[in-house]
Protein backbone atom coordinates (compact mmCIF):
# COMPACT_ATOMS: atom_id res chain seq x y z
CA UNK A 1 0.00 0.00 0.00
CA UNK A 2 1.46 3.27 -0.53
CA UNK A 3 1.62 6.36 2.06
CA UNK A 4 -0.45 8.06 2.81
CA UNK A 5 -1.89 11.08 5.31
CA UNK A 6 -4.01 10.08 7.73
CA UNK A 7 -7.01 13.07 8.69
CA UNK A 8 -10.12 12.42 10.88
CA UNK A 9 -12.67 15.39 9.78
CA UNK A 10 -15.00 16.89 11.76
CA UNK A 11 -17.46 17.99 10.10
CA UNK A 12 -18.92 17.40 6.51
CA UNK A 13 -18.23 20.79 5.02
CA UNK A 14 -14.43 20.48 6.34
CA UNK A 15 -13.91 16.86 4.95
CA UNK A 16 -15.51 17.84 1.50
CA UNK A 17 -13.42 21.20 1.45
CA UNK A 18 -9.97 18.71 2.25
CA UNK A 19 -10.79 16.04 -0.32
CA UNK A 20 -11.75 19.11 -2.81
CA UNK A 21 -8.50 20.55 -2.12
CA UNK A 22 -6.21 17.75 -2.98
CA UNK A 23 -6.70 15.83 -6.00
CA UNK A 24 -5.02 12.70 -4.79
CA UNK A 25 -7.52 12.86 -1.51
CA UNK A 26 -10.24 9.88 -1.05
CA UNK A 27 -12.91 9.78 1.31
CA UNK A 28 -12.27 6.68 4.23
CA UNK A 29 -16.04 5.52 5.74
CA UNK A 30 -16.62 1.79 5.88
CA UNK A 31 -12.88 1.06 4.18
CA UNK A 32 -14.32 -2.38 2.78
CA UNK A 33 -13.77 -1.20 -0.56
CA UNK A 34 -11.10 1.58 -0.58
CA UNK A 35 -8.36 -0.50 1.62
CA UNK A 36 -8.95 -3.42 -0.71
CA UNK A 37 -8.16 -1.24 -3.63
CA UNK A 38 -5.25 0.59 -2.16
CA UNK A 39 -3.88 -3.01 -1.15
CA UNK A 40 -4.26 -4.24 -4.83
CA UNK A 41 -2.53 -0.97 -5.54
CA UNK A 42 -5.50 -0.49 -7.89
CA UNK A 43 -6.66 2.85 -5.44
CA UNK A 44 -3.62 5.02 -4.70
CA UNK A 45 -5.33 7.90 -2.58
CA UNK A 46 -1.88 10.04 -0.82
CA UNK A 47 -4.60 11.48 1.86
CA UNK A 48 -7.58 9.86 3.05
CA UNK A 49 -10.31 11.90 5.23
CA UNK A 50 -11.72 9.61 7.43
CA UNK A 51 -15.54 10.37 7.96
CA UNK A 52 -16.83 8.04 10.04
CA UNK A 53 -16.58 10.44 13.31
CA UNK A 54 -19.44 12.67 11.23
CA UNK A 55 -22.62 12.95 12.27
CA UNK A 56 -24.15 11.16 9.37
CA UNK A 57 -25.88 8.19 10.07
CA UNK A 58 -29.69 8.91 11.29
CA UNK A 59 -32.29 7.44 9.66
CA UNK A 60 -35.21 9.41 10.36
CA UNK A 61 -39.19 9.52 9.30
CA UNK A 62 -39.55 13.04 6.61
CA UNK A 63 -42.36 14.76 5.39
CA UNK A 64 -41.81 13.17 2.27
CA UNK A 65 -40.66 9.65 3.64
CA UNK A 66 -37.67 8.50 5.20
CA UNK A 67 -33.79 9.70 5.22
CA UNK A 68 -31.03 7.28 5.41
CA UNK A 69 -27.60 8.99 6.81
CA UNK A 70 -24.77 8.61 4.36
CA UNK A 71 -23.28 6.87 7.43
CA UNK A 72 -25.43 4.60 8.73
CA UNK A 73 -23.88 0.99 8.37
CA UNK A 74 -25.44 -1.24 6.14
CA UNK A 75 -26.72 -3.28 8.73
CA UNK A 76 -28.34 -0.53 11.09
CA UNK A 77 -30.06 0.64 7.75
CA UNK A 78 -31.28 -3.14 7.06
CA UNK A 79 -32.49 -3.20 10.45
CA UNK A 80 -33.96 -0.29 10.87
CA UNK A 81 -38.06 -0.70 11.75
CA UNK A 82 -38.96 2.31 9.37
CA UNK A 83 -36.93 0.21 6.62
CA UNK A 84 -38.51 -3.26 7.78
CA UNK A 85 -41.70 -1.99 7.54
CA UNK A 86 -41.54 0.43 4.66
CA UNK A 87 -38.95 -0.37 1.92
CA UNK A 88 -38.62 -4.44 2.79
CA UNK A 89 -37.29 -4.24 -1.26
CA UNK A 90 -34.19 -2.23 0.68
CA UNK A 91 -34.06 -4.64 3.77
CA UNK A 92 -34.02 -7.70 0.95
CA UNK A 93 -31.11 -5.80 -0.48
CA UNK A 94 -28.95 -5.14 1.98
CA UNK A 95 -28.78 -8.37 3.34
CA UNK A 96 -28.04 -10.16 0.05
CA UNK A 97 -25.44 -8.38 0.31
CA UNK A 98 -21.55 -9.58 0.96
CA UNK A 99 -21.31 -10.71 4.59
CA UNK A 100 -22.79 -9.54 8.10
CA UNK A 101 -18.86 -8.61 9.01
CA UNK A 102 -18.94 -6.36 5.71
CA UNK A 103 -22.77 -5.05 6.49
CA UNK A 104 -21.57 -3.60 9.75
CA UNK A 105 -18.81 -2.04 8.45
CA UNK A 106 -20.22 -0.84 5.16
CA UNK A 107 -22.12 2.75 4.72
CA UNK A 108 -24.78 3.49 2.57
CA UNK A 109 -22.64 6.48 1.47
CA UNK A 110 -19.92 3.83 0.41
CA UNK A 111 -21.75 1.26 -0.91
CA UNK A 112 -22.94 3.58 -3.74
CA UNK A 113 -19.51 4.73 -4.73
CA UNK A 114 -17.93 0.73 -4.89
CA UNK A 115 -16.12 -0.02 -7.88
CA UNK A 116 -16.43 -2.66 -10.24
CA UNK A 117 -15.49 -6.25 -9.77
CA UNK A 118 -13.58 -6.91 -12.71
CA UNK A 119 -10.91 -8.86 -12.81
CA UNK A 120 -9.21 -6.82 -14.87
CA UNK A 121 -9.95 -3.82 -13.26
CA UNK A 122 -8.29 -5.49 -10.10
CA UNK A 123 -5.66 -6.97 -12.33
CA UNK A 124 -2.86 -4.19 -12.40
CA UNK A 125 -1.23 -6.36 -14.75
CA UNK A 126 -3.97 -6.25 -17.45
CA UNK A 127 -5.26 -3.32 -19.29
CA UNK A 128 -8.15 -1.50 -17.98
CA UNK A 129 -9.68 2.13 -19.47
CA UNK A 130 -11.14 2.36 -16.19
CA UNK A 131 -8.32 2.21 -13.84
CA UNK A 132 -6.03 3.92 -16.14
CA UNK A 133 -7.67 5.29 -19.09
CA UNK A 134 -5.81 4.46 -22.38
CA UNK A 135 -4.78 1.07 -22.03
CA UNK A 136 -7.87 -0.52 -23.40
CA UNK A 137 -10.21 -3.31 -22.05
CA UNK A 138 -8.98 -6.55 -21.16
CA UNK A 139 -12.29 -7.47 -20.58
CA UNK A 140 -13.63 -6.96 -24.06
CA UNK A 141 -12.40 -10.10 -25.66
CA UNK A 142 -10.73 -11.70 -22.74
CA UNK A 143 -12.57 -13.32 -19.63
CA UNK A 144 -16.41 -11.79 -19.46
CA UNK A 145 -18.11 -14.18 -18.10
CA UNK A 146 -19.80 -11.47 -15.18
CA UNK A 147 -19.79 -8.58 -17.60
CA UNK A 148 -22.57 -6.60 -18.74
CA UNK A 149 -25.15 -7.22 -21.32
CA UNK A 150 -26.63 -3.78 -21.38
CA UNK A 151 -24.63 -0.34 -21.69
CA UNK A 152 -21.21 -1.32 -22.57
CA UNK A 153 -19.09 0.42 -24.39
CA UNK A 154 -15.94 -0.48 -26.25
CA UNK A 155 -13.73 1.15 -23.67
CA UNK A 156 -15.37 -0.83 -20.95
CA UNK A 157 -18.35 -3.66 -20.41
CA UNK A 158 -18.05 -3.59 -15.70
CA UNK A 159 -20.78 -4.06 -14.13
CA UNK A 160 -21.86 -2.12 -11.07
CA UNK A 161 -21.31 -5.12 -8.41
CA UNK A 162 -24.02 -3.98 -5.83
CA UNK A 163 -27.42 -4.99 -4.28
CA UNK A 164 -28.50 -1.91 -2.20
CA UNK A 165 -28.32 0.09 -5.21
CA UNK A 166 -31.01 -1.83 -7.73
CA UNK A 167 -33.40 -1.55 -4.53
CA UNK A 168 -32.61 2.10 -4.11
CA UNK A 169 -33.11 2.56 -8.12
CA UNK A 170 -36.72 1.23 -7.53
CA UNK A 171 -37.74 3.08 -4.76
CA UNK A 172 -37.15 6.34 -6.86
CA UNK A 173 -34.34 7.60 -3.95
CA UNK A 174 -32.76 10.80 -4.32
CA UNK A 175 -28.66 11.65 -3.22
CA UNK A 176 -28.05 14.17 -0.84
CA UNK A 177 -24.61 14.98 -1.36
CA UNK A 178 -22.50 18.58 0.20
CA UNK A 179 -19.58 20.36 -1.59
CA UNK A 180 -16.91 22.45 0.40
CA UNK A 181 -18.42 24.55 2.20
CA UNK A 182 -21.71 22.48 3.37
CA UNK A 183 -23.29 23.97 0.16
CA UNK A 184 -25.57 20.86 -0.74
CA UNK A 185 -27.57 19.29 -3.70
CA UNK A 186 -29.69 16.42 -4.42
CA UNK A 187 -29.07 13.63 -7.53
CA UNK A 188 -32.25 11.19 -8.41
CA UNK A 189 -30.46 7.93 -7.95
CA UNK A 190 -31.32 6.67 -11.47
CA UNK A 191 -28.80 10.15 -12.64
CA UNK A 192 -25.94 9.05 -9.90
CA UNK A 193 -24.55 5.92 -11.57
CA UNK A 194 -22.60 6.40 -15.36
CA UNK A 195 -22.67 4.01 -18.16
CA UNK A 196 -19.14 4.31 -19.04
CA UNK A 197 -19.18 5.30 -22.67
CA UNK A 198 -15.81 6.86 -23.35
CA UNK A 199 -14.87 8.26 -19.93
CA UNK A 200 -15.18 4.56 -17.97
CA UNK A 201 -12.86 5.78 -15.13
CA UNK A 202 -15.42 7.62 -13.63
CA UNK A 203 -18.36 5.32 -12.10
CA UNK A 204 -20.83 8.31 -11.23
CA UNK A 205 -21.64 11.90 -11.55
CA UNK A 206 -20.26 13.07 -8.05
CA UNK A 207 -17.62 16.11 -8.42
CA UNK A 208 -14.31 15.39 -6.37
CA UNK A 209 -15.01 16.77 -3.19
CA UNK A 210 -18.55 16.41 -3.13
CA UNK A 211 -19.67 13.83 0.18
CA UNK A 212 -22.80 11.84 0.28
CA UNK A 213 -24.57 13.17 3.26
CA UNK A 214 -28.07 10.96 2.95
CA UNK A 215 -30.53 8.88 0.74
CA UNK A 216 -33.91 10.30 0.85
CA UNK A 217 -36.58 7.82 0.02
CA UNK A 218 -39.89 8.48 -0.93
CA UNK A 219 -43.37 7.38 -0.18
CA UNK A 220 -43.60 4.21 -1.34
CA UNK A 221 -46.67 1.95 -2.42
CA UNK A 222 -44.89 -0.72 -2.82
CA UNK A 223 -43.66 -2.34 0.37
CA UNK A 224 -46.53 -4.96 0.06
CA UNK A 225 -45.32 -5.87 -3.24
CA UNK A 226 -41.68 -5.88 -4.05
CA UNK A 227 -39.14 -8.73 -3.98
CA UNK A 228 -34.97 -8.60 -4.46
CA UNK A 229 -34.25 -11.76 -6.02
CA UNK A 230 -30.08 -12.31 -6.45
CA UNK A 231 -28.62 -15.37 -8.47
CA UNK A 232 -25.10 -16.22 -7.67
CA UNK A 233 -22.67 -18.75 -7.96
CA UNK A 234 -22.82 -19.70 -4.67
CA UNK A 235 -25.72 -19.31 -2.00
CA UNK A 236 -23.78 -16.43 0.19
CA UNK A 237 -21.36 -14.16 0.01
CA UNK A 238 -20.44 -14.00 -3.73
CA UNK A 239 -21.88 -10.96 -6.08
CA UNK A 240 -24.96 -11.06 -8.12
CA UNK A 241 -24.52 -12.87 -11.72
CA UNK A 242 -28.01 -11.22 -11.95
CA UNK A 243 -30.40 -9.79 -9.58
CA UNK A 244 -33.63 -8.15 -10.02
CA UNK A 245 -35.56 -5.28 -7.65
CA UNK A 246 -39.27 -5.95 -8.20
CA UNK A 247 -42.06 -4.02 -7.14
CA UNK A 248 -45.87 -4.07 -7.86
CA UNK A 249 -48.59 -1.59 -6.90
CA UNK A 250 -51.52 -3.51 -6.89
CA UNK A 251 -55.33 -2.74 -7.32
CA UNK A 252 -57.13 -5.97 -6.90
CA UNK A 253 -55.51 -8.35 -9.51
CA UNK A 254 -53.62 -5.12 -11.97
CA UNK A 255 -50.57 -3.83 -11.74
CA UNK A 256 -51.05 -0.04 -11.44
CA UNK A 257 -47.19 0.66 -11.45
CA UNK A 258 -44.36 -1.33 -11.28
CA UNK A 259 -40.86 -1.01 -11.31
CA UNK A 260 -37.97 -4.03 -12.33
CA UNK A 261 -34.50 -2.74 -11.88
CA UNK A 262 -31.67 -5.25 -13.00
CA UNK A 263 -28.32 -5.44 -11.02
CA UNK A 264 -25.14 -7.26 -12.84
CA UNK A 265 -26.09 -6.88 -16.27
CA UNK A 266 -24.48 -2.53 -16.93
CA UNK A 267 -22.38 -0.39 -15.38
CA UNK A 268 -25.01 0.60 -13.45
CA UNK A 269 -28.43 -0.41 -11.87
CA UNK A 270 -30.44 -1.32 -15.15
CA UNK A 271 -34.10 -0.30 -14.71
CA UNK A 272 -36.21 -1.52 -17.44
CA UNK A 273 -38.43 0.86 -18.07
CA UNK A 274 -39.31 -1.23 -21.12
CA UNK A 275 -40.53 -4.23 -18.34
CA UNK A 276 -42.45 -1.66 -16.43
CA UNK A 277 -44.32 -0.34 -19.41
CA UNK A 278 -45.32 -3.82 -20.44
CA UNK A 279 -46.43 -4.66 -16.57
CA UNK A 280 -48.59 -1.39 -15.79
CA UNK A 281 -52.22 -2.22 -16.25
CA UNK A 282 -52.28 -5.73 -17.10
CA UNK A 283 -53.36 -8.71 -14.60
CA UNK A 284 -50.71 -9.40 -12.62
CA UNK A 285 -50.03 -13.16 -13.67
CA UNK A 286 -47.82 -15.27 -14.84
CA UNK A 287 -48.10 -14.01 -18.13
CA UNK A 288 -47.78 -10.61 -18.14
CA UNK A 289 -44.25 -11.30 -16.19
CA UNK A 290 -43.22 -13.18 -18.92
CA UNK A 291 -43.96 -10.73 -21.72
CA UNK A 292 -42.26 -7.72 -19.15
CA UNK A 293 -38.82 -10.68 -18.61
CA UNK A 294 -39.11 -10.78 -22.80
CA UNK A 295 -39.31 -6.69 -22.82
CA UNK A 296 -36.94 -6.35 -20.49
CA UNK A 297 -34.20 -8.28 -22.49
CA UNK A 298 -34.71 -7.81 -25.77
CA UNK A 299 -31.93 -5.26 -26.47
CA UNK A 300 -29.40 -7.21 -24.47
CA UNK A 301 -26.58 -6.99 -26.04
CA UNK A 302 -24.15 -10.33 -24.74
CA UNK A 303 -20.74 -10.82 -25.01
CA UNK A 304 -18.72 -13.92 -25.06
CA UNK A 305 -19.00 -15.62 -22.42
CA UNK A 306 -21.91 -14.15 -21.13
CA UNK A 307 -25.29 -15.10 -23.42
CA UNK A 308 -26.56 -16.98 -20.40
CA UNK A 309 -26.97 -13.60 -18.77
CA UNK A 310 -30.11 -12.86 -21.22
CA UNK A 311 -31.92 -16.23 -20.04
CA UNK A 312 -31.00 -15.88 -16.58
CA UNK A 313 -32.17 -12.22 -16.43
CA UNK A 314 -35.63 -13.21 -18.67
CA UNK A 315 -36.33 -16.11 -15.73
CA UNK A 316 -35.08 -14.15 -12.45
CA UNK A 317 -37.52 -11.45 -13.44
CA UNK A 318 -40.25 -13.64 -13.41
CA UNK A 319 -39.36 -15.12 -10.94
CA UNK A 320 -39.21 -11.90 -8.70
CA UNK A 321 -42.37 -10.51 -10.01
CA UNK A 322 -44.05 -14.12 -8.98
CA UNK A 323 -42.81 -13.40 -5.54
CA UNK A 324 -43.46 -10.25 -4.97
CA UNK A 325 -47.06 -10.10 -6.05
CA UNK A 326 -47.34 -13.23 -4.16
CA UNK A 327 -48.19 -16.03 -6.48
CA UNK A 328 -45.06 -17.92 -5.68
CA UNK B 1 10.21 -22.94 14.82
CA UNK B 2 12.49 -25.40 16.87
CA UNK B 3 11.66 -25.39 20.57
CA UNK B 4 15.16 -27.48 21.16
CA UNK B 5 17.23 -24.66 19.58
CA UNK B 6 19.90 -23.54 21.52
CA UNK B 7 19.45 -19.86 21.01
CA UNK B 8 22.78 -19.06 21.94
CA UNK B 9 25.10 -21.39 19.90
CA UNK B 10 25.51 -20.58 16.38
CA UNK B 11 24.37 -23.16 14.29
CA UNK B 12 26.19 -24.87 11.36
CA UNK B 13 25.33 -23.52 7.99
CA UNK B 14 25.96 -24.74 4.40
CA UNK B 15 27.38 -22.29 1.89
CA UNK B 16 24.38 -22.18 -0.12
CA UNK B 17 22.30 -21.55 3.89
CA UNK B 18 25.28 -18.83 4.25
CA UNK B 19 24.37 -17.18 0.82
CA UNK B 20 20.32 -17.32 1.41
CA UNK B 21 21.44 -15.75 4.62
CA UNK B 22 23.03 -12.70 3.50
CA UNK B 23 20.81 -12.06 1.15
CA UNK B 24 17.56 -11.99 3.57
CA UNK B 25 16.04 -9.01 4.75
CA UNK B 26 15.67 -8.78 8.82
CA UNK B 27 13.19 -10.84 10.09
CA UNK B 28 12.45 -7.98 13.06
CA UNK B 29 9.29 -8.13 14.71
CA UNK B 30 9.24 -12.29 14.57
CA UNK B 31 10.81 -12.22 17.59
CA UNK B 32 13.64 -14.78 16.37
CA UNK B 33 17.07 -13.84 15.22
CA UNK B 34 17.57 -14.71 11.34
CA UNK B 35 20.19 -16.77 12.56
CA UNK B 36 18.34 -19.25 14.89
CA UNK B 37 15.14 -18.79 12.66
CA UNK B 38 17.21 -20.38 9.77
CA UNK B 39 18.95 -23.14 11.60
CA UNK B 40 15.87 -24.01 12.96
CA UNK B 41 13.43 -24.60 10.35
CA UNK B 42 15.64 -25.11 7.07
CA UNK B 43 14.25 -27.51 5.03
CA UNK B 44 12.04 -27.05 1.56
CA UNK B 45 9.36 -25.07 3.31
CA UNK B 46 11.97 -22.54 4.61
CA UNK B 47 13.89 -21.88 1.54
CA UNK B 48 9.91 -21.61 -0.09
CA UNK B 49 9.58 -18.90 2.34
CA UNK B 50 13.49 -17.44 2.15
CA UNK B 51 12.50 -16.63 -1.32
CA UNK B 52 8.91 -15.13 -0.67
CA UNK B 53 11.10 -13.18 2.11
CA UNK B 54 13.36 -12.29 -0.44
CA UNK B 55 10.51 -11.06 -2.90
CA UNK B 56 8.84 -8.99 -0.21
CA UNK B 57 12.22 -6.98 0.13
CA UNK B 58 12.04 -6.24 -3.87
CA UNK B 59 8.51 -4.91 -3.29
CA UNK B 60 9.14 -1.08 -1.92
CA UNK B 61 5.55 -0.97 -0.94
CA UNK B 62 5.15 -4.04 0.50
CA UNK B 63 2.35 -3.59 3.40
CA UNK B 64 4.24 -5.56 5.70
CA UNK B 65 7.21 -3.26 5.31
CA UNK B 66 5.16 -0.89 7.45
CA UNK B 67 4.34 -2.94 10.47
CA UNK B 68 7.81 -4.83 11.21
CA UNK B 69 9.59 -2.39 13.51
CA UNK B 70 12.45 -0.96 12.80
CA UNK B 71 11.48 -0.02 8.97
CA UNK B 72 11.25 2.87 8.03
CA UNK B 73 7.30 3.98 8.54
CA UNK B 74 5.84 7.55 7.20
CA UNK B 75 2.64 9.59 8.11
CA UNK B 76 2.94 8.27 11.90
CA UNK B 77 -0.39 8.79 13.64
CA UNK B 78 -0.49 8.24 17.50
CA UNK B 79 -3.84 6.28 18.07
CA UNK B 80 -5.03 5.07 21.47
CA UNK B 81 -6.49 1.80 21.20
CA UNK B 82 -9.11 -0.15 23.90
CA UNK B 83 -8.24 -4.33 23.31
CA UNK B 84 -9.86 -6.42 26.02
CA UNK B 85 -10.75 -3.47 27.94
CA UNK B 86 -6.72 -2.55 28.19
CA UNK B 87 -5.41 1.27 26.56
CA UNK B 88 -2.67 0.85 24.16
CA UNK B 89 -0.73 3.91 22.86
CA UNK B 90 0.88 3.16 19.66
CA UNK B 91 2.98 5.07 17.28
CA UNK B 92 1.67 3.90 13.66
CA UNK B 93 2.12 3.93 9.93
CA UNK B 94 -1.45 5.03 9.17
CA UNK B 95 -1.51 2.61 6.58
CA UNK B 96 -1.77 -0.56 9.38
CA UNK B 97 -4.97 -2.22 9.61
CA UNK B 98 -5.87 -3.33 12.87
CA UNK B 99 -5.18 -6.81 11.85
CA UNK B 100 -1.44 -5.71 11.54
CA UNK B 101 -1.37 -3.61 14.76
CA UNK B 102 -3.24 -6.76 17.23
CA UNK B 103 -0.57 -9.57 15.64
CA UNK B 104 2.56 -7.22 15.19
CA UNK B 105 2.29 -4.79 17.83
CA UNK B 106 0.27 -5.87 20.82
CA UNK B 107 1.50 -9.41 20.51
CA UNK B 108 -2.01 -10.63 19.62
CA UNK B 109 -1.54 -13.42 17.03
CA UNK B 110 -5.36 -15.19 17.65
CA UNK B 111 -6.55 -13.15 15.04
CA UNK B 112 -5.38 -14.74 11.78
CA UNK B 113 -4.44 -13.24 8.14
CA UNK B 114 -6.25 -15.31 5.96
CA UNK B 115 -7.22 -13.50 2.60
CA UNK B 116 -5.98 -9.63 3.62
CA UNK B 117 -8.77 -8.60 1.35
CA UNK B 118 -12.41 -9.41 3.29
CA UNK B 119 -12.81 -12.51 1.74
CA UNK B 120 -12.13 -15.03 4.29
CA UNK B 121 -13.32 -13.82 8.03
CA UNK B 122 -10.30 -15.39 9.33
CA UNK B 123 -9.60 -11.54 11.22
CA UNK B 124 -13.17 -11.04 12.57
CA UNK B 125 -12.61 -9.10 15.57
CA UNK B 126 -15.40 -7.45 17.60
CA UNK B 127 -15.87 -3.61 17.96
CA UNK B 128 -18.49 -1.51 19.68
CA UNK B 129 -19.99 -5.50 19.81
CA UNK B 130 -20.09 -5.51 15.91
CA UNK B 131 -17.90 -8.25 14.14
CA UNK B 132 -15.67 -6.69 11.61
CA UNK B 133 -12.97 -7.57 9.71
CA UNK B 134 -9.59 -6.32 11.06
CA UNK B 135 -7.97 -6.46 7.80
CA UNK B 136 -10.23 -4.26 6.15
CA UNK B 137 -10.14 -1.77 9.11
CA UNK B 138 -7.18 1.23 9.45
CA UNK B 139 -5.89 0.80 13.28
CA UNK B 140 -6.36 4.60 13.60
CA UNK B 141 -10.07 4.60 12.73
CA UNK B 142 -10.90 2.38 15.82
CA UNK B 143 -9.02 4.78 18.12
CA UNK B 144 -11.95 5.06 21.64
CA UNK B 145 -13.63 1.87 20.15
CA UNK B 146 -13.70 -1.15 22.25
CA UNK B 147 -12.10 -3.93 20.27
CA UNK B 148 -12.77 -7.67 21.29
CA UNK B 149 -10.29 -10.07 20.33
CA UNK B 150 -10.40 -13.69 20.56
CA UNK B 151 -7.72 -13.26 23.35
CA UNK B 152 -10.90 -11.08 24.96
CA UNK B 153 -13.49 -13.74 25.47
CA UNK B 154 -12.62 -16.24 28.13
CA UNK B 155 -12.68 -15.23 31.76
CA UNK B 156 -9.23 -16.35 32.89
CA UNK B 157 -9.18 -20.27 32.70
CA UNK B 158 -13.12 -20.38 32.22
CA UNK B 159 -13.59 -20.06 28.28
CA UNK B 160 -16.53 -18.19 26.86
CA UNK B 161 -19.25 -20.59 25.99
CA UNK B 162 -18.81 -20.41 22.31
CA UNK B 163 -15.31 -21.36 22.90
CA UNK B 164 -16.28 -24.52 24.85
CA UNK B 165 -19.17 -25.27 22.45
CA UNK B 166 -16.36 -25.27 19.38
CA UNK B 167 -14.25 -28.08 21.17
CA UNK B 168 -17.09 -29.82 22.23
CA UNK B 169 -18.32 -29.99 18.90
CA UNK B 170 -15.58 -30.45 16.82
CA UNK B 171 -16.10 -27.12 15.53
CA UNK B 172 -12.70 -26.78 13.38
CA UNK B 173 -9.82 -29.30 12.06
CA UNK B 174 -6.93 -27.41 10.99
CA UNK B 175 -7.79 -24.13 13.55
CA UNK B 176 -6.22 -21.40 11.31
CA UNK B 177 -10.17 -20.07 10.86
CA UNK B 178 -11.44 -20.86 14.45
CA UNK B 179 -10.63 -17.19 16.34
CA UNK B 180 -12.38 -15.71 13.43
CA UNK B 181 -15.46 -18.47 13.49
CA UNK B 182 -15.97 -17.61 17.31
CA UNK B 183 -15.81 -14.00 17.45
CA UNK B 184 -18.19 -14.10 14.67
CA UNK B 185 -20.30 -16.46 16.29
CA UNK B 186 -20.48 -14.85 19.28
CA UNK B 187 -21.62 -11.26 17.89
CA UNK B 188 -24.27 -13.23 15.63
CA UNK B 189 -25.96 -14.02 18.85
CA UNK B 190 -26.03 -10.47 19.95
CA UNK B 191 -27.71 -9.67 16.42
CA UNK B 192 -30.39 -12.37 16.30
CA UNK B 193 -31.23 -11.39 20.16
CA UNK B 194 -31.77 -7.97 18.79
CA UNK B 195 -33.97 -9.20 16.04
CA UNK B 196 -31.62 -8.73 13.17
CA UNK B 197 -32.58 -10.29 9.76
CA UNK B 198 -31.07 -11.96 7.19
CA UNK B 199 -30.55 -13.02 3.87
CA UNK B 200 -32.29 -16.94 4.93
CA UNK B 201 -35.19 -14.98 6.76
CA UNK B 202 -38.32 -15.11 5.26
CA UNK B 203 -40.57 -12.27 6.15
CA UNK B 204 -38.43 -9.40 6.27
CA UNK B 205 -41.15 -7.18 8.42
CA UNK B 206 -41.53 -9.93 11.07
CA UNK B 207 -40.31 -8.96 14.31
CA UNK B 208 -38.91 -11.92 15.39
CA UNK B 209 -36.49 -14.41 13.75
CA UNK B 210 -35.96 -18.01 14.58
CA UNK B 211 -32.59 -18.65 14.26
CA UNK B 212 -32.58 -22.02 12.74
CA UNK B 213 -29.52 -23.83 10.95
CA UNK B 214 -30.21 -21.94 7.38
CA UNK B 215 -29.78 -18.82 9.31
CA UNK B 216 -26.84 -19.76 11.36
CA UNK B 217 -25.18 -20.89 8.08
CA UNK B 218 -26.39 -17.71 6.16
CA UNK B 219 -25.30 -15.50 9.17
CA UNK B 220 -22.00 -16.91 9.38
CA UNK B 221 -20.75 -16.89 5.31
CA UNK B 222 -18.21 -14.47 5.81
CA UNK B 223 -16.31 -17.21 7.55
CA UNK B 224 -14.86 -19.59 5.80
CA UNK B 225 -13.40 -23.03 6.71
CA UNK B 226 -11.35 -24.17 4.12
CA UNK B 227 -11.57 -28.28 6.28
CA UNK B 228 -15.40 -27.95 6.29
CA UNK B 229 -15.84 -28.07 9.81
CA UNK B 230 -19.55 -26.66 9.39
CA UNK B 231 -21.77 -29.37 10.90
CA UNK B 232 -20.32 -28.85 14.16
CA UNK B 233 -19.57 -24.86 13.83
CA UNK B 234 -23.40 -24.80 13.43
CA UNK B 235 -24.21 -27.54 15.73
CA UNK B 236 -22.09 -25.54 18.74
CA UNK B 237 -23.80 -22.15 17.68
CA UNK B 238 -27.09 -24.02 18.19
CA UNK B 239 -26.40 -25.13 21.10
CA UNK B 240 -25.43 -21.87 23.02
CA UNK B 241 -28.09 -19.95 21.25
CA UNK B 242 -31.30 -22.52 22.46
CA UNK B 243 -29.30 -23.23 26.04
CA UNK B 244 -30.07 -26.76 25.16
CA UNK B 245 -27.09 -29.44 25.73
CA UNK B 246 -26.36 -32.27 23.68
CA UNK B 247 -24.62 -35.20 24.97
CA UNK B 248 -20.90 -35.05 24.54
CA UNK B 249 -20.22 -38.02 22.37
CA UNK B 250 -16.46 -37.98 22.23
CA UNK B 251 -14.16 -37.08 24.78
CA UNK B 252 -10.04 -37.12 25.03
CA UNK B 253 -8.44 -40.04 25.88
CA UNK B 254 -5.62 -39.87 28.12
CA UNK B 255 -1.91 -41.98 27.45
CA UNK B 256 -2.73 -44.99 29.61
CA UNK B 257 -6.06 -45.47 27.38
CA UNK B 258 -4.12 -44.52 24.29
CA UNK B 259 -1.40 -46.94 24.95
CA UNK B 260 -4.05 -50.34 25.56
CA UNK B 261 -5.89 -49.19 22.51
CA UNK B 262 -2.90 -49.40 20.84
CA UNK B 263 -1.94 -52.64 22.26
CA UNK B 264 -5.55 -53.90 21.06
CA UNK B 265 -4.48 -52.72 17.81
CA UNK B 266 -1.02 -53.84 17.84
CA UNK B 267 -0.23 -50.60 15.72
CA UNK B 268 1.83 -48.11 16.78
CA UNK B 269 0.23 -45.25 14.79
CA UNK B 270 -3.38 -45.06 15.78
Amino acid sequence: MRPFKYVRASDAGTAAGAVAANPLAKFLAGGTNILDLMKEDVERPNELVDVTRLKLSEIRQTSGGVSIGALATNTDTANHPLIRNNYPLLTQAIVAGASAQLRNMATNGGNLLQRTRCQYFYDTAMPCNKREPGTGCGAREGLNRIHAIFGWSEKCVATYPGDMANALYALDAVVRVSGAGGRERTIPVNDFHRLPGDTPEKDTNLQHGELIVAIELPKSNFAKNSYYLKVRDRASYAFALVAVAAALELDGGTIRQARVVLGGVAHKPWRSQEAEAALTGKPASEESFRRAAEAALEDAKPLAHNTYKVELGKRAIVRALMRAGRLA
Amino acid sequence: MNDDLDETSEPELTEDEEALLEEMPALTGVGQTRRTFLAGSLGFFALDLLSFEKALAAMSLSPDAVTAAGSAAENLVQVVLKINGETKTLQIDSRVVLLDALRERLELTGSKKGCDQGQCGACTVIVDGRRVLSCLTLAASVEGREVTTIEGLAKGDELHPMQAAFIKYDGFQCGYCTSGQICSAVALLEEARRGDVSHATDDVTATTTRLTDDEIRERMSGNICRCGAYPGIVAAIQEVHSGRETKHTWRFVDEDQLARVRREDASETV
